[in-house]
């Protein structure tokens, strides 16, 4: 899986000393980059118990709480950048999490899944079943991912709600391709959009 | 002072500890203007001081704490310290790596100077006449202690409850002394419910025919039914209705319900509290707990920002870390969330989790193995900061 890629793709459009909230940040390995590489100071959130150890023993700060009841304690732009990665297609309403992304930073960053990706297109024409693979390894009955969407999926939804997409980028497990640039909703393993309203 | 590994209380206790005194002999002026001509502290350390003095983890109790935060003070005691769970060679305090001071506040019964002690201008005990005190008045007296250990700053301060507002206070009153700051089941202020019940406690022991408006030690006796109630009250609010539940269900002590039984029935849960309130009434002082459970109502820690914790918690240095227990309703998350916010809004470091629970308020007293691998975490992070 390339998050390490999509790491260093985020590492590269967040301005030096900025002050971000990482929604879903698992063991913290986002925030402690972004604070060794670009002095950024900020929160993660997290629900899982071993994700938020994993956070406290790097002494990355975490915030354990509920993404789904929202974000209504942060105030209108308290944040420079609010970032959020492989988790989107986790949450209940996601156009509301991003509605509130887009509320509490100035910013956003996203990353997700592409599940126009071909794989997922051939695995569910040709065995007629939901994909499994190393990239979604979760059977449809029992998965963290309910709200899965496609690189075109995506640009749908930042047109219908007037936000800005600042910068995009698609990798295939490589990383960055000319090929998987020319057909995104196809070749792309997972998508990264920088957002603002 | 540390146990070895074949001692007879386990690898992990900090085995046998011996209370040591620390009296300052010049006046005191307290928040409410009132003076001590001196006063003495009791408390108990575990572990060593490193060279540099960059290892020292101050303890602040709650309501009805001592100094005796673990170990034990003879070979027969049925009991360790009321935090031997998380104070201990290995334990997340680990005693192996940190100096660890744990003191009986002033106004406690438990040794240190208090309403029981003797007045030295009277001769007598204080008794009602006893000054009414504030959390920062403990933080300052504490401060005295840490000087004459040659601690010039604590790599933490740590506490539950009424304690985790001291660790606050002291955050914000000495930032440049407080590299962490633990606040567990805490909260910045309490509730007007919270308020409520620490009143109804305090009208049981006032109107206790035996307190004699607080001079009960001139008369020989003390409002012990008073007390006792008062703790029976406290007790219940510490505990969740679940837990209580599970632990007693409706299960009876003694009678019967059955057809022609005329006896009286007690459930098991009446004995049970009843004997907390009566042991609790045997060893405390009720002026003691007039006087903390005053000191937790007028706590308010934004009082002097402008009523705003995100100006009281810009004056803070320290990296924090907040814990509550989902079934605490005494002290709820939702107040723990709301020193998490106000710390984030300061833009201060901070941890916040909140540990799944059925015993309340209690919990932080507990054994529980996610608290224990949170609170152990974040120390292991503090203990590679100040290596002896």
């Amino acid at each position: 899986m390339s998050l390490r890629i999509d790491h260093a793709i985020i590492e590269s459009w967040v301005k030096p000393g900025s002050r971000l909230l990482d929604l879903g940040c698992g063991d913290g390995s986002l925030l402690q980059l972004l604070a060794q590489n670009r002095q950024a100071e900020g929160y993660g959130v997290e629900i899982g118990e071993t994700e938020i150890n994993a956070c406290i023993a790097r002494g990355v700060n975490v915030i354990e709480h509920n993404l789904d009841r929202g974000l209504t304690q942060f105030s209108d732009k308290s944040f420079d950048l609010v970032i959020m990665t492989q988790a989107l297609q986790t949450m209940r309403f996601p156009h509301k999490v991003l509605d509130e992304m887009l509320r509490v930073g100035r910013e956003c960053i996203v990353a997700f899944p592409n599940f126009g990706h071909w794989r997922a297109r051939w695995h569910l024409a040709f065995s007629g079943r939901m994909p499994v693979s190393d990239i979604l390894p979760y059977q449809w009955y029992d998965t963290p991912n309910i709200h899965f969407c496609t690189v075109r999926d995506f640009d749908v939804l930042c047109r219908e709600q007037g936000i800005k997409i600042l910068q995009r980028q698609v990798i295939n497990t490589q990383g960055p391709s000319q090929l998987c640039d020319m057909m995104p909703n196809l070749l792309a393993v997972n998508a990264i959009y920088h957002l603002s309203r | 002072m540390s146990a070895s590994a074949d001692s007879p209380f386990g690898p992990d206790s900090v085995g046998l500890v011996q209370p040591q005194h620390f009296q300052y002999d010049a006046p005191f002026t307290l928040a409410s203007g009132r003076q001590l001509p001196g006063f003495e502290l009791v408390y108990e350390t575990y572990g060593q001081l490193n060279s540099d003095a960059s290892n020292a983890v101050l303890i602040c109790h709650a309501l009805s704490g001592t100094h005796h935060a673990a170990g034990y003070h003879s070979a027969d005691d049925r009991k360790p310290g009321w935090w031997d769970h998380y104070i201990g060679p290995g334990k997340p305090i680990d005693t192996d790596r940190f100096f660890v001071v744990a003191l009986n506040n002033l106004g406690g019964c438990a040794g240190s100077t208090g309403p029981i002690s003797i007045n030295p201008d009277t001769g007598k005990p204080w008794g009602p006449d006893f000054p009414m005190l504030r959390v920062r008045d403990w933080v300052q007296s504490q401060k005295l202690l840490a000087v004459h250990l040659g601690i010039q700053v604590w790599a933490a301060v740590i506490g539950g409850s009424l304690g985790g507002m001291q660790a606050m206070r002291w955050a914000l009153e000495y930032p440049d002394q407080v590299r962490h700051c633990v606040v567990i089941a805490s909260a910045m202020k309490l509730t007007a419910q919270n308020i409520a019940f620490n009143e109804t406690a305090r009208h049981a022991i006032t109107s206790d025919p035996q307190f004699f408006n607080g001079d009960y030690l001139a008369h020989n006796t003390s409002p012990k039914q008073g007390l006792a109630t008062a703790r029976m009250i406290g007790h219940i609010t510490y505990l969740s209705g679940d837990g209580l539940g599970e632990k007693f269900g409706r299960e009876l002590r003694s009678g019967s319900f059955a057809q022609g039984q005329d006896s009286l029935v007690e459930f098991q849960v009446q004995s049970y509290l009843r004997y907390q309130g009566d042991v609790f009434s045997d060893n405390f002082d009720a002026n003691t707990y007039l006087l903390m459970t005053r000191a937790l109502d007028y706590f308010d820690l934004a009082r002097e920002y402008g009523d705003d914790p995100m100006t009281a918690f810009k004056t803070a240095q320290a990296r924090f870390l907040v814990v509550s227990f989902s079934t605490d309703w005494r002290f709820s998350p939702e107040r723990s969330r709301e020193i998490a916010l106000a710390l984030m809004n300061a833009n201060r470091s901070v941890c916040y989790a909140e540990i799944e629970s059925n015993f309340g308020h209690d919990a932080f007293l507990l054994p529980s193995e996610r608290y224990e691998s949170v609170f152990r975490n974040f120390m292991n992070t503090i203990a590679t900061e100040a290596q002896p």
